[in-house]
């Protein structure tokens, strides 16, 4: 009914299969399935648990009331081993549930020895992503988004810069702490290909609630594809608009906290931008990468994300329409 | 020396002269001087339970704002950086403001009476623990209308909370806060147990103990045991930010999941230092409204220890994603769900009692069925917490917002109210509205679960917890508006309880001293209780012992009439041991509570606070403790 809630990701939503974009319910990597059937056993158990206890009520109220007269004055045995039985199957159950909990944990187990590690820096309000070096070549950043080959077990390292993050792609695996001065790990693993959609779930600051991350599950193919362009340098363009983009890139302030390889910008405050252009979204999950957005953001980031640290960089409108065309361009 | 401690007794004396000479000696001076100055616990607890009250309608208020908020997605009434104050001032004012003084001034109030005695314990102490209570109120809420309110959430995590990521004076606030209201709370639990365990009636023996003075005991020892840790953690901050030390730094060798131990070491008994009060609560009102004692009162106490035990043993559940070995998270899982056990067998024996009685359907008693619908549902999702694999997808979500409410405000608010509505004749002498108390309890249990049930699917569906906003493509637009909407419905309901309860002191109908036939000794007196509480203490003989005729309770006599005096008794048998004086009226504990806030609040700012606010803080308690020549500095 409202415009701005047939957004363009709606779509992404549809397109990765239903509900299952960010849901613990919705699980599509082993780790997460694991979880999905504890969780909806000890769903079921405390279910039924709950409305025998609700039937013990209402009987026990309900039985008083027809009662009145023949108020019980006799033995109080029978209710002494009503309750001890009750506790006893409290007992049973509780050992159950923990037997089944620690089952589950030793099922998630830990990443084999061939994972593909990736390294996750949270920061406010980022993800700030390095594939190290690997045969097929050196290693590279990209940020707010995350590519994992399908059916293979993915090892991040989990570190912060600044304050308590919290990594959690609930269809993928549970959620882990970024906590600086430590470094945590988590396996990740995707079934089926898809678009799988996470976001900080510690509270880190003004920020917290734009924090996103989107996890690539592709073939080993179309893995291995896009990391070799990723490995690339920000390819240069004859386009004169984008030209004159990146020249007012290098010349304003942007590339003091921004790299783009191959160009002189290497600030390292805010993400790589080499490759943005190619990425779903920008600023973390907040907005679908077109020109229109990069503008919009550029243009007034305190606004589409109050707080953030990045600064409104005043520019002409022809600067800021070159400067979106040139990260535009940057697939 | 003239006196020589055998001044005028009450042996031989006549009812209206007793209560002449008693009154004289116990009451409280009208005026603003004797409202000040007073020691009685009962003008004390029902000063600290209105307090209270109106921070739970303080707090109520910034829940709804926040409800406003996320009513939509990216909603724009309010900006992150005050949407960050209000849930953090919605959680801390909840915790510390509200439920954890509320439960104590309930026990100021009734615990004196319960066990037969004339005042609690070092009642000047009581004076001052109200005064320091309410200072910590007005600092945060002060703080938070000039936009200084803390944002760092109820848990202040650091580094967030620390010098580098917390600018400004808020996270000082909510450490300095921190002070304040856990000075308070170990002040009124010494004084809880040493009144249970020297001042009670003769004849109260362990075993004759009542269930919600049980229930005060174990948390008092909670409160003890547990406060220490945060006060650690929140002078260790204050360090951190205001001297630069680094004991929260990792960059300089400190740890910044010591702040965690250190907070949940305190934070989870906390839970059960909000929940045991109300269990006993629950036990009161179930025995009274079932017409029988409640089953199994051995067990009941046991579960009240084995649950204090264990809440010591399960901090960790709170940082199962934090990256602690998986060994340790094992026997957290563990020992988590073992405290299930004892609210098993306390719920049981409440089936039981019921089951056995005869329920009398009161507005109190609808209350704890109300409590035993929703608390059995918070239980069994503490379970499902308790376990890790399951944490790692909800901790942090929705979905332990909806637990923890279900806890907090199904297992200890619900028999609050219950509480409120049995309680209230004997605060004020008045009965409050079983019409609308009916209505009130209808619309705060349906409100309550329209409002907190579905945070369980926000929270499986993947919204996390101290979101300020979320995106439009996100699944959760429909169930947060529900949410909303139901929200209005368990605000009315408070609103409705406020102004039955305000209505109600001023007019409600006239209180008989036992308008329940309730067996325990506070409805011995009459309703509200005279100065003195009782005009001759009561003797026990038994668990429950009043009889339908109040008269018939044997009484000590012996008393002096001529200063304020009551009885210690031994701590197991309550055998009578001496003849105490109690201490009178003195405006001293608000001299040096506020001397205290000095020191407090400029602390803050400078470290030499500490040095130069001793001062004054020295002279106030000068003044306190000189001997001022009345009957009662005699031994």
């Amino acid at each position: 009914m409202k415009t701005h809630r047939a957004l363009p990701l709606s779509v992404l939503v549809l397109a990765s299969g239903c509900g299952g974009y960010q849901s613990a319910l919705g699980a599509k990597g082993a780790p997460a399935i694991h979880v999905e059937h504890l969780i909806v056993g000890i769903v079921a158990v405390c279910t039924v648990i709950w409305i025998l206890v609700m039937m013990m009520l209402v009987l026990a109220l309900v039985r008083a009331r027809r009662s009145v007269a023949s108020q019980a004055t006799g033995s109080e045995k029978p209710l002494t081993v009503a309750v001890s039985a009750a506790i006893a199957a409290t007992v049973v159950i509780i050992a159950g549930m923990t037997i089944a909990s620690f089952y589950t944990t030793r099922n998630i187990g830990l990443p084999d020895s061939t994972a593909l590690t990736i390294t996750v820096r949270g920061q406010q309000w980022w993800w700030q992503v390095f594939y190290a070096d690997s045969p097929a070549g050196p290693g590279f950043q990209t940020a707010n988004e995350i590519h994992i080959p399908v059916g293979r077990d993915v090892r991040l390292r989990l570190e912060s810069p600044d304050v308590i993050h919290s990594f959690w792609v609930p269809s993928l695996a549970g959620k882990q702490d970024l906590v600086p001065g430590r470094t945590n790990s988590l396996l990740l693993r995707a079934e089926k290909p898809g678009v799988y959609r996470g976001q900080c779930a510690e509270f880190c600051g003004l920020q917290h609630s734009h924090m996103a991350i989107l996890v690539i599950a592709e073939t080993q193919a179309a893995f291995e594809g896009w990391a070799a362009t990723q490995r690339l340098d920000a390819a240069g363009s004859a386009d004169p608009d984008i030209a004159a983009g990146q020249a007012s890139f290098m010349a304003k302030p942007c590339a003091a906290c921004h790299t783009v390889r191959g160009t002189p910008a290497g600030g390292t405050t805010g993400p790589d931008l080499t490759h943005v252009g190619g990425r779903r979204t920008i600023a973390a999950g907040l907005l679908e990468t077109t020109r229109g957005s990069l503008a919009a953001w550029i243009a007034d980031p305190q606004t589409l994300k109050p707080g953030n640290n990045m600064p409104m960089v005043p520019l002409t409108s022809i600067e800021l329409r070159n400067i979106s065309a040139y990260m535009e361009s940057l697939k | 020396m003239t006196q020589d401690g055998d001044g005028l007794r009450d042996s031989s004396m006549e009812g209206s002269e007793l209560h002449r000479r008693l009154t004289a000696i116990w009451s409280t001076p009208s005026g603003l001087w004797g409202a000040l100055s007073t020691v009685d616990h009962k003008i004390i607890g029902r000063r600290y339970v209105t307090t209270a009250f109106v921070f739970l309608a303080l707090g109520g208020v910034l829940s709804l704002l926040i409800r406003l908020q996320l009513a939509q997605p990216e909603a724009r009434f309010i900006g992150p950086d005050r949407y960050n104050q209000i849930f953090t001032m919605h959680g801390t004012n909840m915790m510390f403001l509200f439920a954890v003084p509320v439960m104590q001034a309930m026990a100021i109030y009734l615990v004196p009476l319960m066990v037969g005695t004339r005042n609690i314990a070092f009642p000047r102490l009581n004076a001052f623990s109200y005064w320091v209570y309410l200072a910590g109120g007005l600092l945060l809420w002060i703080a938070f209308a000039v936009d200084t309110g803390p944002d760092v959430g109820w848990f202040a995590y650091v580094p967030l909370a620390g010098p580098e990521y917390g600018a400004g004076k808020r996270a000082d606030i909510w450490a300095q806060m921190i002070t304040f209201t856990e000075v308070s709370a170990l002040a009124v639990a010494v004084e809880i147990v040493v009144t249970v365990f020297k001042q009670r009636a003769p004849g109260m023996s362990l075993d004759r103990i009542p269930l919600f003075v049980w229930s005060m005991l174990v948390t008092s020892f909670l409160v003890i045991m547990a406060m220490p840790a945060i006060m650690v953690a929140s002078s260790s901050l204050i360090l951190d930010r205001l001297v630069g030390t680094h004991f929260f730094n990792p960059a300089e060798g400190g740890d910044v999941l010591l702040w965690q131990h250190l907070f949940w070491f305190f934070g989870h008994p906390e839970v059960y230092i909000i929940f045991l009060p109300a269990v006993g609560m629950v036990s009161t009102i179930v025995a009274t409204f079932t017409r029988r004692p409640v089953f199994g009162y051995l067990g009941m106490v046991m579960a009240l220890i084995a649950t204090g035990v264990l809440a010591f043993g399960l901090w960790v559940h709170h940082m199962f994603v934090a990256g602690l070995p998986r060994l340790g998270e094992s026997f957290f899982t563990a020992s988590s769900m073992a405290i299930a056990v004892p609210a098993g067998l306390q719920i049981f024996c409440w089936l039981a009692t019921m089951w056995a009685g005869r329920p009398v359907f009161k507005t109190p008693f609808l209350f704890v069925i109300g409590f035993m619908v929703i608390f059995v549902i918070g239980g069994l999702t503490g379970v499902m917490v308790a376990s890790v694999p399951f944490d790692t997808q909800v901790h942090d979500t929705y979905f332990v917002v909806a637990h923890f409410h279900y806890v907090l405000v199904g297992g200890a608010v619900f028999p609050l109210l219950g509480a409120v509505y049995y309680w209230f004749p004997k605060f004020t002498g008045r009965m409050m509205s079983e019409t609308l108390g009916r209505w009130i309890f209808g619309l705060i249990f349906t409100g309550f679960n329209l409002t907190f049930f579905p945070m369980h699917i926000l929270g499986l569906q993947g919204m996390p917890r101290r979101i300020y906003t979320y995106q439009p493509e996100m699944p959760w637009s429909g169930l947060n508006l529900f949410i909303s909407l139901s929200a209005v419905i368990l605000a009315l309901g408070f609103l409705l309880f406020f102004v039955d309860a305000i209505r109600s002191a001023r007019s409600g109908s006239l209180a008989p001293a036992n308008p329940w036939g309730a067996r325990t000794l506070e409805w011995a007196t009459s309703s509200p209780p005279p100065p003195y509480n009782f005009a001759r203490l009561p003797v026990v003989d038994r668990l429950d012992p009043l009889s339908d005729d109040i008269e018939a309770v044997p009484v000590a006599s012996g008393l002096r009439v001529d200063r304020r005096e009551l009885l210690t008794s031994s701590v197991v048998h309550a055998s009578p041991e001496a003849r105490e004086a109690s201490p009178g009226d003195s405006i001293w504990p608000l001299w040096a509570a506020l001397a205290s806030t000095l020191m407090l609040i400029w602390s803050i700012f400078s470290p030499w606070a500490v040095v130069w606010g001793s001062i004054p803080l020295a002279i106030t308690l000068i003044g306190w403790f000189w001997p001022k020549g009345v009957p009662e500095d005699e031994a």
